[in-house]
């Protein structure tokens, strides 16, 4: 990604909790966090997932888990959170990745509502009251998260590290084949890239970045409940990225911020935000077909990048470079 | 003497539920040479293809190629061992630009597609030789232009252009020319006698012209079975290669 957004994001995310209360600012954070991580499968691998909701759960239950029962330093207790979200990501790719479209959406679903039952019923999850009372705790022993712009920072540090990491995947050699799968999986094929493998890495790296997401949700909030694991935030995070822009760095951000604030100003109204925000969602998907981002990008395109040496569609011949013909000019 | 063959099937069988595509072919494609395989519509040659690069299991039978039995081997596998194809519609990666469709091919070749760490500029090392690649196809000017937005024609000189970045010791080409007008044909005639000088290449053609041009080798097909093989003299003159021509099928 350019600089300039780079200073822009950070400038934001730095002045944020003076405009706006942090803790919605970290929840913000958290889900363009998820959603971010959910791009990099369906954006720019092209694989449909239905069960991310089981890695952001997952994880925040195993976090809150970790610093409440075993009591675990906080940045340990987020890392294993990421870690057990990587580890279903293993398990659930492993099992769907060779399937397509619409099979591998289903698998990961059925998957999904797997941890979801394992989440109700177990002991530790506290059923349907939630893990509750998850302490922050300390910061390396020293930084007192409890305060909330301390808090504040930590999170807006994970968001920006986690999201560095996505852009970089995206732009990376490893990013370039992924992109390559999604546009062309028999070319990918025929060229000896082991398909199967990339996805299945790339579904690993995305479900431990919603691991990471989730579990730092479970700490600003100080609890996990089974609202992280239902299939409803699976499609919540693919609302968020459809709405802000597939396969765009910044667009499931941007989703991510506009779902999450209708929901919290829409709280008041109770169940018709469900309403509203499908609503919202139906709108926008005929209005904007690219998410918001998307469509900024196309008519900013449009605008100032009529591609030089464009070629007019139609049944020119080749020009093949003849021995004598000069080459290159 | 098995050597002068750098890929043999002993008869392959490709059966889909019941209906037999792949009847007994035996195959002997000479290193070196540009092997072509023809026949009707539907007699079974893009599976033949999708059986040697391995995106179909046969049923039965076995594939030499370069001496090992790569019959259980995977796709991905056996294009790392040279043997690289093409497909039947044109196969590019629509919204990348020329250049990235051909590095996309050299990376491949030269390793390093884990390294998910690593910023994208690495790839420019490639860039050279993809511009080369570009050259010898005629599409250096469209270096930068998206592959959608590329002709016809100019989609299947990338194909081309990507498939050699591979360097393949053996070229599976299924109907380079399908779909083009007189001039791009011959444009692509031409391009393909330059890039098989020291390679084997294996291609289904529709277009008898550049099968009698290009072919040093012909192996036609009906009804999954091998009909005739021989040079084009030999093949073009047997009655029962061209009762299947004239019988109803249309080349
Ligand atoms: N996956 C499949 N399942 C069932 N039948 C198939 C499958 N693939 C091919 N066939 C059948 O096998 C036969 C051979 O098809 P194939 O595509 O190999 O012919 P072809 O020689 O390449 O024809 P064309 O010249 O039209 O490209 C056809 O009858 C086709 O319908
Ligand atoms: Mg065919």
């Amino acid at each position: 990604m350019n600089r300039w957004l780079w200073i822009v994001l950070i400038a934001l995310g730095l002045a944020a909790p003076y405009v706006l209360y942090p803790v919605f600012v970290m929840k913000l954070l958290c889900f363009a966090l998820f959603a971010c991580a959910f791009n990099l499968l369906l954006g720019y691998t092209g694989l449909l997932s239905f069960g991310h909701a089981a890695f952001f759960g997952g994880a925040a239950y195993v976090c809150g888990h970790a610093l409440k029962v075993w009591g675990l330093p906080t940045e340990l207790g987020i890392l294993l959170g990421a870690a057990v979200g990587g580890l279903l990501g293993l398990v659930f790719g492993s099992l769907a990745i060779r399937r397509q479209g619409i099979y591998f959406a289903m698998i990961t679903l059925a998957l999904a509502q797997i941890v979801y039952f394992v989440a109700l019923k177990s002991p530790f999850t506290g059923g349907e009251d939630g893990l509750q009372g998850i302490p922050r705790g300390k910061l390396f022993g020293v930084i007192d998260l409890e305060d909330s712009l301390n808090m504040y920072y930590f999170v807006l540090a994970i968001f920006l590290a986690g999201f560095w990491l996505i852009d970089r995947i995206v732009d990376s050699p490893f990013g370039q084949v992924l992109k390559a799968i999604r546009e062309n999986e028999p070319r990918a094929l025929s060229l000896g890239y082991d398909v199967s493998r990339f996805k299945l890495a790339a579904f690993v790296m995305s479900a431990t970045l919603s691991g990471l997401a989730g579990a730092t949700k479970a700490v600003v909030f100080q609890f996990a409940s089974l609202t992280d694991v239902h299939w409803a935030t699976s499609g919540e995070v693919i609302l968020m990225t459809l709405l802000g822009g597939l396969g765009t760095i910044l667009g499931p951000m941007v989703g991510a911020f506009t779902v999450v604030s209708l929901h919290s100003k829409l709280s008041a109204i109770g169940s018709w935000v469900t309403v509203i925000i499908g609503i919202t969602f139906i709108v926008c998907v005929l209005l904007f077909r690219r998410g918001f981002v998307g469509e900024l990008q196309h008519l900013l395109r449009g605008q100032f990048g009529a591609e030089p040496g464009k070629p007019q569609a139609g049944g020119k011949p080749v020009a093949v470079a003849q021995p004598g013909s000069g080459g290159k000019h | 003497m098995a050597d002068d063959f750098i890929l043999q099937t002993r008869d392959l069988v490709k059966e889909f539920k019941g209906f037999t595509a792949v009847d007994r072919v035996n195959l002997n494609v000479r290193r070196g040479t540009i092997h072509a395989l023809i026949g009707p519509n539907g007699a079974g040659k893009t599976t033949v293809f999708n059986l040697l690069t391995k995106f179909l299991q046969p049923s039965r039978g076995v594939i030499v190629y370069n001496g090992r039995d790569i019959t259980r081997s995977g796709p991905a596998e056996i294009a790392k061992h040279g043997l690289i194809r093409s497909f039947q519609i044109s196969s590019v990666f629509p919204h990348m630009t020329a250049l990235e469709n051909v590095r996309l091919a050299l990376q491949a070749k030269h390793g390093g597609s884990y390294q998910f760490w690593r910023p994208g500029k690495v790839l420019e090392r490639h860039n050279a030789k993809a511009m080369e690649l570009l050259q010898a196809v005629g599409l250096e000017e469209f270096a930068q232009v998206p592959a959608v937005e590329l002709s016809y024609g100019r989609k299947r000189a990338l194909e081309i252009a990507t498939t050699l970045a591979m360097d393949p010791e053996l070229m599976l080409l299924d109907e380079p020319t399908q779909g083009m007008g007189t001039e791009d044909v011959g444009v692509i005639t031409e391009l393909l006698r330059r890039v098989a000088k020291g390679r084997t290449v294996l291609m289904v053609e529709h277009n008898l012209g550049v099968v009698s041009t290009l072919a040093d080798r012909i192996t036609v097909l009906q009804r999954g079975a091998v009909l005739a093989e021989g040079s084009y003299q030999e093949v073009s003159t047997n009655p029962e290669v061209i009762n299947a021509y004239m019988g109803g099928a249309h080349a």
